[in-house]
């Protein structure tokens, strides 16, 4: 018991080099987490800045920024019209994934026999989630700008975004049914229900908060996306669209419209509509946290 | 259902169980044009790329030259895949997509020396060091970083990373006047929205290596640096690569961070404070011309397009093998 | 019984039906044995040598966060013998094994009281290294988990982190292991391929192997056979025999007759953590001081 005994004991065990090691090992790996976190912290910080300087020295006013239309001239330029057509492209966006990756999603967890056709359309699902977002643009431009001829309009970029979170959608809401235990499925055959009555009654129902959340969060996503909506032409367009067969421009685009202008207005400008963009995500990430908590403890 | 006056009934299908078996073939055959939908769409990227590539390299579109019109040559493909001048809507235009591959690649390279490192090092600080108090408010934090718009990461780029910290270093360290945009702050941009996929989808496989194994090894005296190293990171390679397939094949496809960070500059070099062009740059730069049908620069888009689905599908299918063989390997 | 588990159709878990039915058919057919014949404990010679403690606790306790496993052991382990650790399960006999060689430390929450000594040093002190510890208290875990990795380097791994690769010839090393664990035979022409190609008996004699190769003092086995097919099983038990003369072997076992025929010592831990009996096996086995002992031997409870 005495400490010379145990010198004895583990004399032969040099362990002073493995603790450095450690030591230095746990401090590495820990700076690089750190170095995400201070990352995003960073990027936060410059547009907060910029927002303040925009508001502050070039007396950017935050209402007229959002009740303007985007001009060629900087103190003119405004908000709104961005705004209306990021609005208008996430509806449409909504409508034209949401029952198409819904049902797609059903049919493939509830229907789908183990074949050849359902591997090759779940392998084409996931292929489809890494297809860069500008394919999709450059599909609706050919497809629907030039080849149904629609040209640069809003239901373009709709078409293009709607594809795009499709596979997000899918794979979400396939999460969301797989998370109903089978016991509730066999409840209601037993009661002589069908298939779709099953689900429609049943599956669906305690499927449904989860499937909210994926949605609201690929629409999140679509909300955010630039190049698609490039691709369609959605620049150099200030006015607020009147509706789906109008040009537009979304707050991505007009984001990028003046973050590439040399002036420092500008450049002004694109933080204060990136302060708005994010608020707008912000806003739907809780919306998404609150469903997913609210609902959590009933499944 | 009137099972009580004529049992039969229901059981042999006829009447109502009749009408709800009929339903229930309307509803699935619905449901599976829903998912016949995602195979469609790949097959109209691919057509629609396929088609209007053509037009660049022949003059007209795969389905006019089926329809009967005659060919003429316009871009060789030895010119394209070999050139070095990327100028399509040049007065004297050069066709050689190189410079803006390069583009491309050095970007994706420069990320990947960020994404992975860092990436790969958070994933085993989060999966075997950090208590559940600091994993469970550390990994959303990193995962906020995926979620924000690549536009606002370009944004970053051209107002902070290269103005703010690049440019001094440039300037004072090498004596080189940097300019709006440069390479190497589209790598660091692209290197930092990539650090979350890789961290992530690293972290998931690392945590599902059963405890068993880190036991074993710890009953044989090793240290946690030990079984991070040699046993977690080496047992869940697989899908600590695929991780890292994803981070590149994202890093490739990016659009608006590189554009806003790395510029319209299609050149080959090696000096990363200056100017490049990658393919999707190069595809911002003509949608803002709102290029017209038919002009050499609406195709070249589709050309470039092509190259760039290909590469990136290469990837996914890559991806994809190494993600199954990591789900074989622990079920 | 069976039907609680339809989907297991592997043989080689077969032994590891509920601890209940085991138990009780294990001690209905000792109990015929202790009527017509002497049971047979581990060998005789061994057992005359005199005991020398090279593991001994005092007042051990752990809890678990609120629950306590393990009330106030005193037990002392006797070098190059094998002692084996019974009792129904949740006793506490897993958690006593852990606490040997404070793989316990691993556990959130876990905490540990009394003391342990190792050689007369209490293993709890703050001076004492867990990792240096391991490295002379190897352990053997219930379910085979050889590294995702080939045989060679399954065995050579603790050589490896112990940093003694470069001190011996590795691959005499690697074969001397492996002969220790009465695997080289077998392995020989594929030392290349993956340790999870072997068979269960085999993986966790690859995880003898893999521990004794660092040559440590004490062996400490977690249930080594129970998910071990009746072959296989009996295969280890020979090898515990010729292990013990080169280590002390500490094993935890739910199979009574295991115990009985290849231990020298038997503790008996019940009632939720407690060690009521220590002694000789032939002593527990045929005339246990505690009632509860005996109504457990015989098969009255548990």
């Amino acid at each position: 018991m005495s400490t010379e005994t145990e010198h004895d004991l583990f004399g032969d065990v040099d362990l002073k080099w493995e603790h450095a090691k450690n030591r230095l090992f746990l401090w590495v790996i820990f700076a690089a987490s750190m170095f995400g976190v201070a990352m995003l912290a960073l990027l936060l910080l410059d547009i907060g800045t910029d927002f303040y300087v925009g508001l502050t020295e070039f007396n950017i006013s935050l209402t007229d920024f959002l009740t303007r239309d985007g001009s060629r001239r900087e103190e003119l330029s405004g908000f709104r019209g961005a705004i209306v057509a990021s609005i208008m492209l996430m509806i449409l966006t909504a409508v034209l994934a949401f029952f198409v990756g819904v049902g797609s999603a059903i049919y493939l967890e509830e229907y789908a026999p183990d074949n050849r056709v359902t591997r090759l359309i779940e392998a084409n699902l996931a292929n489809l989630a890494g297809v860069p977002s500008i394919v999709y643009g450059l599909l609706a431009l050919a497809a629907v700008v030039n080849g149904i001829g629609t040209g640069p309009v809003l239901m373009a970029g709709a078409i293009a975004l709607g594809l795009l979170v499709m596979s997000i959608i899918i794979v979400s809401s396939q999460e969301a049914l797989r998370a109903v235990p089978d016991s509730v499925r066999n409840g209601s055959y037993a009661t002589g229900a069908t298939k779709w009555q099953t689900i429609r009654g049943v599956v669906l129902p305690a499927a449904i908060p989860g499937i909210m959340t994926g949605t609201i969060l690929a629409l999140a996503r679509a909300i955010g996306e630039t190049a698609p909506l490039l691709m369609v032409g959605a620049i150099f367009v200030n006015r607020m669209p009147s509706g789906p067969f109008d040009r537009f421009s979304g707050m991505p685009t007009q984001i990028y419209a003046w973050a590439a202008e040399p002036s420092p207005h500008f450049i002004h400008l694109a933080a204060i509509g990136i302060v708005v963009l994010l608020t707008f995500l912000f806003v739907m990430n809780g919306l998404a946290m609150y469903i997913r908590h609210r609902y959590e403890t009933e499944i | 259902m009137s099972t009580e006056t004529n049992p039969t009934r229901g059981i042999t299908g006829d009447g109502a169980a009749q009408a709800d078996r009929v339903a229930n073939r309307r509803v699935r055959r619905i449901l599976f044009g829903c998912a016949a939908i995602t195979v469609l769409t790949t097959l109209a990227i691919f057509f629609v790329l396929i088609d209007n590539a053509v037009s660049y390299f022949y003059g007209l579109r795969f389905t006019e030259a089926l329809l009967g019109a005659s060919l003429e040559k316009s871009v060789t493909l030895t010119e394209f895949f070999t050139g070095t001048r990327w100028a399509p809507d040049h007065a004297t235009p050069g066709h050689g997509i190189l410079p803006i591959v390069f583009g491309t690649l050095s970007i994706t390279v420069g990320a990947a020396f960020v994404s992975i490192p860092i990436g790969t090092a958070t994933a085993i600080y989060l999966s075997e060091y950090a208590s559940e108090g600091v994993r469970s408010k550390l990994k959303p934090t990193l995962e906020i970083l995926a979620g924000i718009p690549t536009i606002v990461y370009g944004y970053f780029a051209i107002a902070f990373i290269n103005p703010v910290v690049l440019s001094p270093i440039a300037e004072t360290l090498f004596g080189i006047h940097l300019g709006r945009y440069s390479m190497l702050s589209g790598m660091l941009v692209v290197g930092i929205m990539t650090i979350p996929m890789v961290s992530s989808i690293s972290e998931d496989a690392m945590s599902s290596v059963p405890d068993e194994l880190r036991n074993g090894a710890y009953a044989l005296g090793a240290t946690k640096y030990d079984v991070s190293t040699r046993i977690v990171l080496p047992a869940s390679i697989s899908g600590v690569l695929a991780s890292y397939i994803l981070a590149v094949s994202r890093a490739l496809g990016e659009t608006m961070a590189v554009t806003l960070a790395a510029g319209f500059n299609a050149q080959i070099t090696a000096n990363p404070f200056d100017e490049i062009m990658t393919m999707t740059a190069y595809m911002v730069s003509m949608a803002r011309g709102t290029s017209a049908v038919g002009t050499i620069e609406y195709q070249s888009l589709f050309a470039v397009g092509l190259v760039l689905f290909v590469m990136t599908l290469v990837m996914n299918l890559l991806n994809d093998r190494l993600k199954r063989r990591f789900q074989e390997e622990y079920r | 019984m069976m039907a609680r588990d339809p989907d297991d159709r592997n043989p080689a878990s077969k032994p590891r039906e509920t601890e209940e039915t085991d138990t009780t058919m294990a001690t209905a057919q000792l109990e015929d044995e202790l009527i017509t014949t002497e049971v047979e404990t581990g060998s005789t010679e061994r057992a005359g040598r005199p005991d020398e403690t090279v593991v001994a606790t005092t007042g051990l306790t752990v809890h678990y966060g609120d629950d306590q496993a393990l009330w106030d052991v005193d037990i002392e382990i006797p070098v190059h013998k094998v002692t084996a650790i019974i009792g129904p399960s949740g006793c506490g006999k897993s958690t006593f094994l852990r606490s040997i060689n404070r793989m316990n430390d691993q556990i959130d929450g876990c905490r540990i009281g009394g003391e342990l000594h190792f050689h007369g040093k209490n293993v709890y002190d703050e001076d004492v290294d867990p990792v240096a510890l391991r490295r002379k208290i190897g352990m053997v875990f219930q379910k085979p988990n050889p590294f995702p990795k080939s045989i060679y380097d399954n065995v050579a791994y603790g050589l490896r982190v112990q940093g003694k690769d470069d001190e011996v010839d590795l691959d005499a090393a690697v074969e001397d292991a492996l002969r220790g664990a009465a695997l080289w035979d077998e392995v020989k022409d594929k030392l290349d391929e993956s340790g999870l190609e072997l068979s269960g008996g085999q993986q966790q004699r690859l995880c003898i192997a893999r521990t004794i190769a660092t040559d440590p003092e004490v062996l400490l086995m977690d249930e080594p056979t129970s998910a071990l097919d009746p072959v296989a099983a009996s295969k280890i038990e020979d090898l515990i025999d010729e292990l013990v003369e080169e280590y002390t072997v500490v094993i935890v076992t739910h199979n009574m007759q295991q115990a009985a025929r290849i231990s020298d010592k038997t503790a008996v831990f019940l009632n939720g953590g407690e060690l009521v009996e220590f002694d000789r096996t032939a002593t527990i086995f045929e005339n246990p001081a505690d009632d509860r002992v005996e109504d457990y031997i015989t098969g009255k409870f548990g």
